[in-house]
């Protein structure tokens, strides 16, 4: 056989239908490096070891870890014995619930917080009935308890669902095997059950770990002062409260630092698997039961319940306020909404395109067997995940602010990063889907000469809508609620829907906020409902 | 009723001002919320403006003092802004090292201060002492001095602003380093015990504040005056401290890169005549700097006995100190 | 009608080599042993695999240079024939046109071939509504409105019962038949090879061992692979 060299053989199997993606992939990488330099460019002496020196540096990076690491125990602690919970007992509702866990990822973060503030909040339902006692609350959520209970909320559900998924893979022939053993609740859960679940958690603790250590809006709104500051809100504060460029330019090394580092190890330590939306699980799986046994389980999913389900219906309540009508006649909200819907639009569009094509191109990688090409194209799309939003719009704005004026570039960059940000979720639930399409059908494609846009339509679109429009109402979703992007572009005039509803949580005006946050709730949700019943399937008799 | 009126209003000149804006000259003024907000001195000022000069002037809000400095800076050389308004006297120093204001050429001699005001490229519109606001119906006695409150007054429960992020709390900050000066570690460290919390904006905290969460809020000395004058309540009073108060004077100033100078300038002007000076005492609930009428009530204020202040030079090169010497005995 | 010169092809750590010819006309049943290199034959054909060497001509014209949907073929895989988000008439249709764009005599062909078929009735269903006869039927349909000269069949039918096996097979000789369609299909099912082919090729190793009448598909052949697998292969 003779010596072949690897570069030919990559072109030779590089096909035209891979093209874009390749260019798309490297071009975002390239993109988000250019502008985390422009930033790094401010600042003449890079030395990250002058971080560790300085001891308010430390406490940052400690606290930073600190939050993460008990959000992560707690989250991942408690989804054991709920999803456990959760995959033994039926009840009405079940479907619902495991719905609404769907939805606490994905939710603007401020919605969330303001749901919790308006129970746990010093002027919440919680201090209301204490004070009906004539005592006060025992807890303040400003600072590190009320960012753990934010990260529960988000990260809780999300296990739960994770490892209940786990649990619903679980064969029959192995409860009737257990059954037939006589095992019953403790041998049984560490025999057949454990096992599922722990096969899960490196994966689960890994990412909600991430997600925690390079939580933004949820520190800045429940943080509470200087003792409860991450990284990243530091180079926020670095940056948008003394314009300190080289602070911000050092703290943003700092943490891509940590992050690849995070991300790598994450990498080698899970298998991951993607995440249905089956809830199906075995029926009649638990032939031993018991009194206790219904106890222990019916508690734990009321412990959920009142964790998931009273922030969200608070945001309802209190939205409908006397308020309600002030709030939706003033200009301010109308452009605030108009900015929302325009930004989270397009940048929906453009993730879910972006993902598209680069899915294209590594699909083909994997039908071939090449799986390592395939993950490095991936991967390469999904760098925003280690670089914080505000280190990328405030790099590309040092970089185009000679070319443009403020009021025109803001809107680009935040719809831009926004598209970045939406990418790497786009990309993990659109890859199964793309990938099993192409392997049911690619052979019969090339045999039947459907090729480019008729492939496009009728193969691709036509099979794939659901995961596609799903794939373009999380983005939408995802860039309607978030506040990093435009962290340090809003001001009054320009300003979306998060940010405006930021603003009046600090300057205390809560019925008002209230309102807003009733309105992105219904925003969120609405449009995968307004989506859905667009597109739904309608069947036409053929000609 | 009225308000969802003159919104629908706004919303259709806002629609149908592209076809008029082209004819006018447009004045871009970047300040801090609370000025431009409807209830505060903007748009009055706005309307005195634009009948004298016919021209359009636009308030760009911005969240306060020190990030309209900092916008600017983020936008360097090719900013939208003519004006910043709402710098203070603290930030002055930094604020000239950026290169990015130019000097006015207008006339300072109308400026009744305690101190003569020579500044080249700032012009003061309005200024104040800081100071604790309580209230009188709940806190009968009030400490008579910032040593009190710092190292005695346990029983006492405070709210403060971020110095990094708000004019009153660098102000707070400045204060408690001219009483205390290299000893201040252990102030701060003492006074955290009382504070509740420490918010990003002013506006945040006296909410707070005014819903009864802590017994004392950083303020000014004027604050009592929009309780007695707009809702005629007069338990809101300032905490008069023996050590004196720090003063904030607010300031404007011109951008180098603007393109309406001339413009500009006369903006500069009209802050110090009667129509704009007018609007501050009961409008931003400040002191004017010229000579125009006060409200009565303005004579039941707490008058500080020493107004104290670091000069603005000074503050630029140490501020970064004095803020991580505030950060680190707090997280300790 | 189709020739084989000298095809040599390599994947992993197995070659294979070819070199046969095919009648027009015939019914040509290619047997062999699993990883033989049946299917891997009919690849080659279809254009899915290109050799590293030699030449594959049909009606002496070279097809190396063609792509897949532009040979004179058509293919009916052993599943994966049907897109299932599209109904029965839609499937049929992309045979005709890639964009489903159909003039009034696509369409008449169109049901002309499904009434042959014998899925006239099943247009408007969704391929999980039918059975899996009734699937391979609709795909034999859209093979045959794409009106090529010679199909290929790669194990399609394997997964029916043996009495629907041996009437499908039966209904693509006639059909073959009427619209002089050379069909190679793989089968491991002997019985079928001898019921419905004219032809047969074994193939054993990467190799065709032998390209003869199905007449001598017995265990007199003097090939002694081709009378080893018959006997294991009736023995069942």
């Amino acid at each position: 056989m003779p010596l072949i060299n690897p570069l030919t053989v990559f072109v030779r199997l590089l096909k035209p239908v891979q093209i874009p993606g390749l260019l798309l992939s490297i071009g975002i990488f390239l993109f988000v490096l250019v502008a985390v330099n422009a930033l790094f460019a401010y600042s003449p002496v890079l030395e990250v070891t002058a971080i560790l020196s300085d001891p308010y540096y430390r406490h940052i990076t400690t606290f930073s870890f600190y939050q993460a690491a008990l959000s992560t125990l707690l989250s991942v602690l408690f989804a054991i014995p709920i999803s456990h919970a959760l995959f033994r007992r039926e009840f009405r509702g079940k479907a619902l619930l495991l719905k609404l866990f769907a939805t606490t990822l994905v939710l603007p973060v401020l919605v969330a917080v303001f749901g919790l503030l308006a129970i746990y909040g010093n002027s919440g339902v919680l201090a209301g009935i204490f004070e009906y006692f004539d005592s006060i609350l025992p807890f303040s959520i400003f600072g590190l308890n009320g960012i753990l209970l934010a990260h529960v909320f988000f990260n809780l559900p999300f296990a739960c669902r994770l490892f209940l998924q786990a649990l619903n893979a679980i064969p029959d022939k192995q409860h009737q095997l257990a059954t037939h053993l006589g095992m019953k609740h403790w041998n049984k859960f560490r025999f057949v059950e454990w096992p599922q679940i722990v096969a899960q958690l490196p994966h689960a603790a890994g990412l909600i770990f991430m997600l925690c250590f390079s939580s933004f809006a949820t520190v800045m709104a429940l943080g509470g002062g200087p003792k409860s500051t991450t990284i990243e809100l530091a180079i926020y504060q670095a940056i948008k409260f003394d314009f300190d460029l080289q602070t911000g330019a050092l703290l943003a090394l700092w943490q891509i630092c940590i992050c690849s580092v995070l991300a790598v190890f994450i990498q080698k330590l899970s298998r991951s698997s993607s995440l249905t939306a089956n809830y199906q699980g075995p029926k009649n799986t638990f032939y031993h039961d018991s009194w206790l046994a219904k106890c222990w389980d019916f508690s734990w999913i009321i412990v959920i319940s009142l964790l998931v389900i009273p922030p969200l219906l608070m945001v309802v309540i209190a939205g409908l306020n006397t308020q309600f009508f002030v709030v939706l006649t003033d200009i301010k909200f109308w452009l605030a909404f108009k900015n929302s819907l325009l930004i989270a639009f397009f940048a929906a569009l453009i993730a879910v395109s972006c993902a598209f094509f680069i899915l294209l191109a590594s699909r083909q990688w994997r039908l071939i067997g090449l799986n390592g090409y395939a993950d490095k194209i991936e991967m390469l799309a999904t760098i925003i995940l280690v670089t914080p939003g505000l280190v990328i719009s405030t790099g590309l704005f040092l970089l185009l602010r000679d070319i443009g004026h403020f009021s025109s570039l803001a809107l680009y960059i935040v719809i831009a990063v926004n598209a970045l940000m939406a990418l790497p979720f786009v990309l993990k639930s659109l890859s199964l889907p793309m990938l099993h399409n192409a392997q049911k059908y690619e052979l019969l494609c090339a045999s039947i000469g459907v090729f480019w846009w008729h492939r496009f339509y009728w193969v691709e679109w036509k099979a794939l809508r659901r995961p596609i429009l799903q794939a373009l109402c999380l983005s939408f979703v995802l860039s309607v609620g978030d506040l990093s992007a435009i962290a340090l572009f809003g001001s009054h005039n320009f300003s979306t829907l998060p940010l405006y509803l930021f603003q009046l949580l600090g300057s205390y005006q809560m019925q008002s906020a209230a309102v807003i946050a009733l309105v992105l709730l219904v925003l969120s949700v609405g449009v995968f409902i307004v989506v859905e019943y667009l597109f739904k399937e309608r069947r036409t008799q053929h000609d | 009723m009225n308000k969802t009126l003159s919104n629908l209003i706004t919303l259709a000149t806002l629609i149908a001002t592209p076809v008029f804006a082209a004819s006018q000259e447009k004045l871009t003024v970047y300040t801090y919320s609370s000025f431009a907000s409807d209830w505060g001195p903007g748009p009055k000022i706005e309307a005195e403006f634009e009948k004298f000069c016919a021209c359009d002037l636009e308030f760009i809000a911005l969240d306060d003092g020190v990030s309209v400095l900092n916008r600017l800076r983020l936008e360097g050389n090719n900013s939208e802004a003519d004006i910043l308004l709402g710098l203070d006297n603290n930030l002055m120093a930094s604020a000239k090292k950026t290169g990015l204001l130019s000097e006015h050429n207008i006339d300072l001699s109308t400026i009744k201060m305690s101190t003569d005001w020579q500044d080249k490229t700032f012009v003061p519109f309005d200024y104040g002492y800081f100071a604790f606001v309580y209230n009188s119906e709940k806190l009968t006695n009030p400490p008579k001095s910032l040593k009190e409150l710092v190292e005695q007054r346990d029983d006492l429960k405070i709210i403060y602003q971020d110095p990094r992020t708000s004019t009153p709390g660098l102000g707070l900050m400045l204060w408690m380093k001219s009483v205390y000066g290299d000893e201040v570690n252990q102030a701060w460290k003492q006074l955290a015990k009382k504070t509740i919390t420490v918010t990003k904006g002013w506006s945040e905290s006296y909410s707070m504040f005014l819903k009864g969460e802590a017994d004392m809020v950083l303020s000014y000395t004027t604050s009592p005056a929009y309780h007695m004058i707009a809702e005629g309540k007069n338990q809101f009073q300032a905490a008069s401290f023996t050590e004196g108060h720090y003063t904030q004077t607010e300031v404007a100033a011109v951008v180098k890169s603007s393109k309406h100078k001339k413009l500009a300038n006369e903006f500069m002007s009209f802050i110090l005549s009667d129509a704009f000076q007018s609007k501050i005492a009961t409008g931003n609930w400040m002191y004017p700097v010229t000579d125009v009428a006060l409200p009565e009530e303005f004579n039941q204020l707490v008058s500080p006995t020493k107004s104290l202040s670091f000069s603005s030079d000074e503050v630029a090169a140490k501020r970064k100190a004095w803020t991580k010497e505030w950060l680190i005995s707090l997280t300790d | 009608m189709i020739k084989f010169t000298d095809v040599n092809y390599h994947y992993k750590q197995q070659s294979f080599h070819f070199d046969l010819e095919v009648e027009a006309g015939s019914v040509v049943a290619i047997l062999g042993p699993s990883g033989a290199g049946k299917s891997t034959l009919l690849n080659l054909l279809a254009g899915f695999i290109t050799p590293v060497q030699g030449e594959i001509k049909i009606n002496n014209g070279s097809i190396l240079k063609q792509a897949p949907h532009q040979r004179p073929l058509s293919i009916l895989f052993q599943d994966n024939n049907l897109f299932t988000h599209l109904s029965a008439y839609e499937n049929i249709a992309l045979g005709l046109h890639p964009g489903l764009k159909l003039n009034a005599e696509q369409k008449l062909r169109l049901h002309t071939v499904s009434e042959q078929v014998g899925v006239e009735n099943l247009l408007d269903r969704l391929p999980a509504q039918l059975s899996g006869g009734q699937q391979q039927r609709i795909a034999l349909a859209r093979c045959f409105v794409q009106d090529k000269p010679i199909l290929l069949l790669d194990e399609p039918f394997s997964a029916l019962d043996p009495v629907l096996r041996v009437a499908m097979l039966k209904s693509v000789k006639s059909l073959a038949k009427l619209q002089n369609v050379t069909v190679l299909m793989v089968t491991h099912h002997i019985h079928d090879a001898l019921s419905v082919a004219s032809d047969f090729v074994f193939i054993d190793r990467g190799t065709a061992l032998a390209v003869e009448k199905i007449t001598y598909l017995n265990t007199t052949h003097n090939n002694k692979q081709l009378v080893d697998f018959l006997s294991a292969e009736m023995n069942r």
